[in-house]
């Protein structure tokens, strides 16, 4: 019995050095955070939302942009939640301060950095990524190349301050060196008790790609500043299939 | 020890600095005007003009109906106001004690300086002559006593008023000298008097019950037996470092060099002094006599060499060395303290807030400091005007962020009108057009009336209504206005999660 222990303990701590060594963060620090996820828990690597990395979202329209934000504003707020100040860098933004505080983020702690030509999001992104003095960078852009987002890769890694890079209406979904890909989509909220009018938000979260991981589709609801996970049946996609068809 | 002072009036201030600028102006008819009761009225006439007549205080169109090609101008009181502060260091050649007296003199305490010009007499034509070669038309006077010298300066011809002599060399002067209120200067004329003189021989209680305490306190001022007070001009410290070289520079890794001893000497005094560096210039004297500079900003107060240098690096390319650059100065033209412990504006674990601050000054150098926002929460319903741009770091929010009333994640700077379907008056929409797609609502809360704030801005309020489509999108809709008066407008403002 002690030998099979003995042999666990050993087979984990041979994974947290191989994740360490691949660039994943496995110390204490990362443990301690609790994103809410739940069950998602188990699609990362050795079992925890990978700090420390680059999180690429991709959205294809506005809505899912709005939706990609708030949910990467909910990781958000538990990475600032130990105080500290997140550097948002963003082309054409849309973002409403105020509106953060929902997501259970003071909106004075993140400073905007709105940018006139695209490129220089990236500039600013890799600058900010350097400062260990951050808890967060958020990036929202357009396009963005390989080669572009493996310079971004390795200033985290030095760093170890987490990224999320939101692909806001990208003209093709290249392959990026990024640690995992998200896809938010919102969901028909339902009703509160059967009363009338908009429920909690839910969406729809897709990790696309995880790197030592297993990708999956979770659905949550953001409800009492906490994400809830939900089960709705797939009636989405056949309304979304009869929509497009609807309107084509 | 005596006290002396001395009392520099310039005369045509205004005038003179406009002449210095435009020097094709000198000897010519022209004016500076302000507008005051709508109406544009001289403030200060040329010496050439004055001649003819025309005295400050005239309305404007009242001189051009005389002189038609008078020239006129805009005065400037700040400049104005600059240029008699940068004229009182310019006499801390003559005297550490200068004060500047509104808007057009100078009074400087020479107690024990005169000497040292060989007396009052040389002394006091030296500063008259050098101030008439920069182009300046001034009056002087010394004096035991501030009201005598600026009385004599101004009203009286003698140079120096000899010790205990001011009672002789004001008798004559008229009372206005005497830095009087209007009111007294009036009833002093409708009584008569007509040189201070006159007021000397007059029992002091007859005065004060006539005339009030203020003539006396004045007449005593001028005559030493009140004491008066001059506030100094302080020097404003100059942060400018040199380095010349013993050959011309020509290369960037030069320029760099010189750029970090610089660095170092400057940031070796702030660490003196306690001040660090909010702006700075740094620039190269070029071997055929041209200068070239780049200049920096910071977002706080740095004395960090390495900082600045990474702020300056970002531009040393913009620098053209030519044939050579033979003489470099760093100057940082604003300073500002520096706290010792940086205080914690937000309590954060393994970071500091000058880390970031120079990541934010990084930033700013390269893609602009309107880049760079922070907000604040602000008390208006308006959602426009509920948040406050803050450009410190360090600024806390006064009040609460709100969150009893829904607001979208996303807004448009500019709400785009929709085409609605209502079922309804004050119902939410059926379905709207955004962007050539109909978007089917599903359900709907609302509406939230915010009214115009009409102490700001007046207009019909709008309605908001959150909706939510089929897809589980939702939307931040509005209608402009009210049913009844005309057809209301709808428009899509944000985005909600």
């Amino acid at each position: 019995m002690e030998a099979i222990t003995g042999k666990n303990e050993m087979i984990r701590q041979l994974r947290e050095k191989i994740l360490s060594m691949e660039g994943f963060n496995v110390g204490d620090d990362s443990r301690r955070l609790d994103f809410g996820l739940g069950a998602m828990n188990a699609a990362f690597p050795g079992g925890i939302f990978p700090v420390g990395a680059i999180h690429e979202f991709s959205s294809p329209d506005e809505t899912c942009a709005a939706a990609a934000n708030g949910f990467l504003s909910v990781l958000l707020g538990t990475l600032m939640k130990k105080g500290g100040i997140c550097l948002w860098v963003s082309f054409n933004r849309k973002l409403f301060p105020p509106a953060l505080k929902f997501l259970g983020i003071e909106p004075h702690r993140v400073i905007f950095i709105d940018v006139r030509r695209p490129k220089e999001v990236l500039w600013v992104m890799e600058q900010a990524l350097k400062n260990k003095a951050l808890s967060a960078v958020v990036a929202e852009l357009r396009d963005v190349n390989f080669a572009e987002s493996r310079r971004l890769q390795l200033a985290v890694e030095d760093s170890k301050v987490t990224g999320f890079l939101h692909r806001r209406q990208p003209r093709m979904e290249n392959a990026l060196a990024c640690v995992a890909r998200w896809k938010i989509t919102p969901l028909p909220s339902s009703a509160n008790d059967g009363l009338p009018g908009v429920g909690f938000p839910r969406w729809q979260v897709e990790l696309v790609k995880i790197r030592n991981g297993r990708p999956g589709i979770w659905q949550f609801e953001w409800k009492n500043e906490k994400l809830y996970s939900v089960q709705q049946s797939t009636a989405l996609s056949a309304k979304s299939v009869k929509k497009q068809r609807k309107y084509a | 020890m005596p006290k002396r002072y001395l009392y520099i009036w310039f005369g045509y201030l205004a005038p003179d600095r406009l002449v210095k600028i435009n020097p094709e102006l000198r000897n010519g008819p022209f004016l500076l005007y302000a507008a005051e009761h709508g109406r544009m009225v001289a403030r200060a006439v040329s010496p050439a003009l004055e001649e003819e007549g025309i005295t400050r205080g005239m309305v404007v169109a009242d001189v051009r109906a005389i002189f038609p090609d008078v020239k006129v101008f805009a005065a400037e009181p700040a400049a104005e106001e600059k240029l008699l502060k940068d004229l009182a260091e310019w006499c801390f050649r003559f005297t550490p004690t200068v004060a500047v007296d509104p808007t057009d003199g100078l009074i400087l305490d020479i107690s024990g300086c005169a000497h040292l010009w060989g007396g009052e007499l040389p002394y006091v034509r030296t500063i008259i002559s050098r101030l008439r070669k920069g182009g300046y038309s001034v009056r002087a006077a010394i004096a035991d006593t501030i009201g005598a010298a600026r009385a004599v300066a101004r009203y009286g011809n003698e140079l120096i008023v000899e010790a205990q002599k001011q009672s002789d060399a004001l008798a004559l002067l008229p009372p206005v000298a005497l830095r009087l209120d209007d009111v007294t200067l009036q009833r002093l004329n409708k009584l008569g008097f007509r040189q201070i003189g006159q007021l000397l021989s007059i029992p002091r209680a007859n005065l004060r019950r006539r005339l009030g305490e203020m003539l006396l306190y004045r007449l005593g001022q001028a005559l030493g037996t009140e004491r008066e007070l001059l506030k100094p001009v302080q020097p404003t410290p100059v942060y400018l470092e040199r380095l010349p070289c013993l050959e011309p520079i020509r290369t960037a890794k030069g320029i760099e060099i010189a750029l970090e001893r610089l660095l170092e000497m400057l940031c070796a005094r702030f660490f003196r002094e306690g001040k660090g560096m909010r702006t700075g210039v740094f620039k190269g004297y070029r071997l055929d006599g041209e200068t070239v500079q780049i200049s920096i900003g910071t977002n706080r107060a740095s004395r960090n060499a390495a900082h600045l240098f990474r702020l300056f690096e970002l531009k040393i390319v913009e620098l053209e060395p030519a044939l050579g650059i033979e003489l470099f100065t760093l100057e940082a033209t604003l300073v500002e303290d520096v706290s010792e412990a940086q205080e914690a504006l937000w309590s954060m674990p393994g970071s500091n807030q000058t880390a970031i601050a120079e990541l934010l000054d990084n930033i700013a150098g390269k893609v602009g400091a309107q880049a760079v926002h922070r907000y604040l929460p602000q008390e208006h319903y308006w959602p426009e005007r509920s948040v406050k741009e803050v450009s410190t770091l360090g600024e806390q929010p006064e009040t609460e962020w709100r969150t009893d009333k829904p607001r979208p994640l996303h807004i448009l700077s500019r709400p785009e009108p929709v085409e609605v379907m209502v079922a309804l008056p004050d119902y939410p929409p059926k379905h709207f057009r955004y962007k050539g797609e109909i978007i089917n609502i599903v359900c709907a809360d609302g509406p939230e009336r915010i009214e115009q704030e009409w102490w700001l801005q007046s207009g019909p309020p709008r309605d908001y209504y959150q909706v939510e489509d089929e897809n589980g999108a939702r939307y931040w809709l509005f209608r402009l206005g009210l049913y009844g008066d005309r057809k209301p407008e709808w428009f899509l403002h944000g985005f909600f999660v």
